[in-house]
């Protein structure tokens, strides 16, 4: 008997690839890469000198180091509480545990804009957190220091949620044995957890260093919006758009979009380098 | 149902899981897949299945081919190693579920009830109907998912290493168990297993695997005793091993001529003998030229033999078997200097 | 006694070595407790405080007002339109990943992902730039007098691309975990393939999908970068909730604005309760179902 051979190939003998995997990237085509392809292509009908004037600015300059800056700033507070945060509870018994623990998911659930006029009305300077540091010389609101705040509530689910499921994972045996063999508390923190929970804590920070670097609606409100002081990179794409400089609004765009795909990049690096070195 | 597979190989990138294998699943038998993880055997059988395709060869079922059929058409029951039961099902859904799903030919509630029963009863589960998997115990949850295999009366049986995941104690209760059942219920069936105790104990006929080849087929028996090349040998059972020198029809292991238990063929120099470790027997002082010095180094007398680890002069290691009484009477220290015998040793064409 | 003092000794000495002494503990409890009530609990709270600050009947006044009624009705409808759809996407999405091998699986994970790093206003303007007079297909939607951009549909196409990713990215994890044992079961069984999507799949991932479709639903109602880009702000007929909210707040209608934010503060706070409920019960299903083992059976 000749041996027959077959020239196809099934992916796998369950039904509906075609089906499903039709439908995703048709799906796809149609809200992701058709209008990202056309906002690069819309970008590239700048010259280039223009592009790069444009996303070169002083104004942009002055913007991207807001953005960035607070963002970078809000992104490091919440590595640091997030990581305590995420400690207790997931180490520590206390009254209440379950309601703190769903509590931390309310930046992800409340909507941004509503975040927005909440965070200015309680750091505005005859609010309830603006009054109390006022006598101090202390502006907070249509600061700075008031979009970074902002930040901060935006990106605090992030390290948590990064963090938490890692420190479950993390079994006693293993800090029973660094005191085994003569670590004390300390050493056992520095040298056995921390480098565990470094991939995830880093994840965490760089998804909050996104998630602000885009940030709208809860930034809008308390931000001040002055040109070259308070205002935020999106909003200088707006104020293009509305004065119908769409390439110029556009570039601005793309310069976004190439931070967020390198952040995204990143990111699935950092998660994929934690997934090498954590062993579940 | 009689199933042929031929020529069939089967690769994963670079790796060939199956390479030209060919063999006969008789009907109405219960053939095992046997070998070391990685042999391919259970790729073997999850083509045979509809599970995965051959990249060359054929599969026919009673004649038909069968080998781009899809695993709905070849009405196959399967039962996965990890029993794949329906988690939000209860042992009557998962049963009935293949009976319920049927386009045509539907049973009535009625009779899906009435056969569900009928299989409860065949394993011995009646009491359970209501439980979800959650809540039974390895092997139960082994024996539903027989039933449900059997619920829509596939033409073969296969089996992903049906007590792999279960205790030493429940294995050797359900592998009988499958036998008389196998006996019952009269369908052919193919099992794969890593566990050779468990084929040459349950199967009529074993297929010993290694590497994406078949190394050896047949009965129980032959294979054991008769195996037909030295991976088949040392798989199953212990095996002590020596290269050697075939003069006159004797081998000479270490300088010491030993009978064999089979004439050799003529040309052969050099070859491979084998003696498995029950075959030997020890004493304390040499009866004649065919004995072979060596040195005991561990003793272990717990279990229905006392198995024994001595040192040849050469320094291989050589594993005894011996009966309790005999251990008794001989009265062995460890580090003490012994002679080994046999009438039994065998050799491979070939070193 | 004596074994029993021993154990105490024992477990405490192991105890010593795993965990802080109390005053870290309670110091950590209270730092992290501090920075939550700062940071959270606080705007939760001048939300409803505010709200409520002009009296009760301002409060009915501010939502029942037309502009907001109209507000609540587009918002109910880009939700109730993009959360389905995405629904749909997210299963075929994850059963296509999770149950297949392909290459380039890891583009399309990546794919789905985008809308989480891109800022909404970015979002919105990509739509803009398709759908706008100025865009591709602008002179061939005026022409048609089709109006997407300033009009609800653009909303609706906003909405879409913002929240999609949620039902998808809860659904693969949750399919990949589960394997396809099950499938392939039912497939040996003589089950179809939608038969066996609806009979094994589904029920396996249920929870899972309505955790998806919460936070999906959270974030269409919520959504405000992006929609305050492709919606014109024409009171009436293009402004959502959220945009409403932001049109009286710069108004220095401020307990108005609050009036309406607290409903959507309402909206978050139902969706975290039914979080924690569907995130215990796909925990559980993870773990085989509701009914796990008692007793101690025999074989």
């Amino acid at each position: 008997m000749v041996a027959k051979t077959y020239a196809w190939r099934k992916w796998s003998v369950l039904p509906g690839f075609g089906l499903a995997m039709g439908y995703t990237l048709l799906y796809l085509s149609l809200i992701v890469l058709i209008p990202l392809a056309g906002t690069f292509l819309k970008a590239a009908t700048l010259t280039w000198p223009d592009f790069w004037e444009t996303i070169t600015s002083a104004r942009a300059l002055a913007s991207y180091r807001l953005t960035f800056g607070a963002s970078f700033v809000a992104a490091g507070v919440n590595g640091i509480f997030g990581l305590i945060v995420a400690w207790v509870l997931v180490r520590y018994k206390f009254p209440g545990r379950r309601l703190v623990d769903a509590l931390v998911d309310l930046p992800f659930a409340l909507p941004t804009a509503v975040a927005g006029i909440a965070l200015t009305t309680i750091y505005s300077p005859n609010g309830w957190v603006g009054k109390l540091v006022e006598p101090w010389g202390i502006k907070i609101a249509f600061t700075p220091l008031g979009i970074t705040l902002a930040l901060v509530f935006i990106g605090l689910p992030f390290v948590v949620r990064t963090v938490q499921p890692v420190l479950e994972d993390l079994e006693p045996e293993v800090e029973q044995v660094a005191a085994s063999l003569g670590a004390n508390r300390w050493q056992t923190f520095w040298r056995v957890i921390v480098p565990t929970l470094l991939p995830s804590v880093l994840t965490g920070f760089a998804l909050s260093f996104a998630r602000a670097v885009g940030e709208y609606g809860s930034v809008i409100f308390i931000a001040g919006n002055m040109p070259m002081k308070t205002e935020i990179t999106p909003l200088l794409i707006i104020i293009k758009l509305e004065q119908y400089d769409y390439a110029g609004a556009t570039a601005l765009a793309v310069a976004m979009l190439v931070v967020s795909f390198g952040m995204l990049l990143f990111i699935n690096l950092l998660q994929w380098w934690g997934t090498r070195r954590h062993v579940s | 149902m009689k199933i042929e597979v031929q020529n069939v190989t089967k690769r994963f990138g670079g790796f060939t899981a199956l390479d030209n294998v060919n063999l006969e699943v008789q009907s109405g038998e219960l053939l095992a897949l046997l070998g070391p993880s990685g042999c391919g055997k259970t790729t073997l059988l999850r083509i045979l299945s509809g599970l995965e395709f051959a990249d060359s060869g054929q599969v026919l079922f009673d004649g038909e081919d069968a080998t781009s059929q899809s695993v709905r058409a070849r009405r196959v029951g399967f039962v996965f190693q990890h029993y794949a039961l329906f988690r939000h099902m209860t042992v009557f859904e998962n049963i009935a579920f293949g009976l319920r799903v049927r386009r045509t030919g539907r049973p009535s509630r009625v009779g899906i009830r009435s056969r569900v029963e009928e299989l409860l009863k065949l394993v011995r589960l009646e009491s359970l109907a209501q439980r979800y998997p959650a809540q039974l115990s390895g092997g139960q949850r082994q024996r539903v998912a027989l039933a449900r295999a059997l619920a829509v009366e596939p033409r073969v049986l296969l089996l992903d290493e049906p007590f792999g995941a279960l205790d030493a104690k429940v294995r050797q209760e359900l592998r009988r168990w499958l036998r008389r059942l196998h006996d019952e219920v009269q369908i052919t069936s193919v099992f794969v297993t890593h566990d050779q105790e468990e084929a040459l104990e349950v199967a009529d006929r074993v297929v010993v695997m290694n590497r994406g080849r078949v190394e050896q087929i047949g009965p129980p028996d032959q294979v054991y005793h008769h195996p037909a090349t030295p991976f088949v040998c040392d798989f199953l059972g212990n095996v002590n091993l020596f290269e050697c020198e075939i003069k006159n029809g004797r081998a000479f292991v270490g300088g010491v001529p030993f009978d064999l238990a089979e004439s050799p063929p003529e040309s052969t120099r050099t070859a491979l003998v084998y003696v498995r470790p029950h075959q030997l027997d020890v004493l304390h002082d040499p009866v004649g030229p065919n004995n072979l010095p060596a040195t005991i180094k561990l003793i272990n007398p717990a279990g229905p033999q006392v198995k024994l680890e001595l040192t040849t002069d050469w320094g291989q290691i050589i594993h005894a078997d011996l009966s309790q009484e005999r251990y008794r009477s001989l009265q062995l220290q460890p580090a003490t200097r012994v002679f080994l015998a046999t009438k039994e040793m065998k050799v491979f064409h070939a070193a | 006694m004596k074994n029993q003092q021993q154990g105490r000794i024992a477990r405490s000495i192991a105890e010593r070595a795993t965990t802080e002494p109390r005053w870290i503990r309670w110091g950590l409890i209270g730092v992290a407790l501090a920075f939550l009530a700062v940071f959270v609990v606080l705007p939760l709270a001048v939300v409803f405080v505010a709200a409520l600050q002009k009296g009760l009947y301002t409060y009915w006044e501010s939502i029942s007002d037309p502009m907001a009624l109209a507000a609540i009705k587009l918002t109910f409808i880009a939700a109730g339109i993009a959360v389905p759809l995405n629904m749909v996407f997210g299963v075929a999405a994850s059963w296509a990943i999770a149950k297949f091998d392909f290459p380039g699986k890891q583009v399309l994970t990546t794919l789905i992902d985008l809308p989480f790093s891109v800022s909404p206003v970015v979002s919105g303007l990509i739509f803009v730039l398709i759908f706008g007079l100025q865009g591709w297909f602008g002179p061939w939607l005026n022409d048609h007098d089709i109006k997407i951009i300033f009009a609800v549909p653009g909303i609706v196409l906003a909405t879409i691309f913002v929240t999609f990713p949620f039902v998808a990215r809860e659904l693969i994890p949750l399919m990949q975990a589960q394997g396809t044992e099950e499938e392939e079961a039912a497939l040996t069984l003589g089950a179809g393939g939608w038969q066996t999507f609806r009979r094994v799949t589904l029920p396996n991932i249920k929870w899972g999908l309505l955790y998806g479709v919460i936070l999906c639903n959270a974030r269409a109602m919520g959504e405000f970068g992006a929609v305050s880009v492709v919606s014109g702000h024409i009171r009436g007929l293009t402004n959502t909730m959220p945009l409403h909210i932001e049109i009286l707040y710069n108004e220095y209608h401020s307990a108005a604005a609050f009036a309406v934010a607290s409903l959507l503060a309402l909206l978050a706070l139902v969706t975290l309760a039914l979080k924690s409920i569907v995130e215990w019960r796909v925990k559980q299903q993870l773990r085989g179902g509701r009914h796990t083992l008692v007793e101690e059976p025999t074989t």
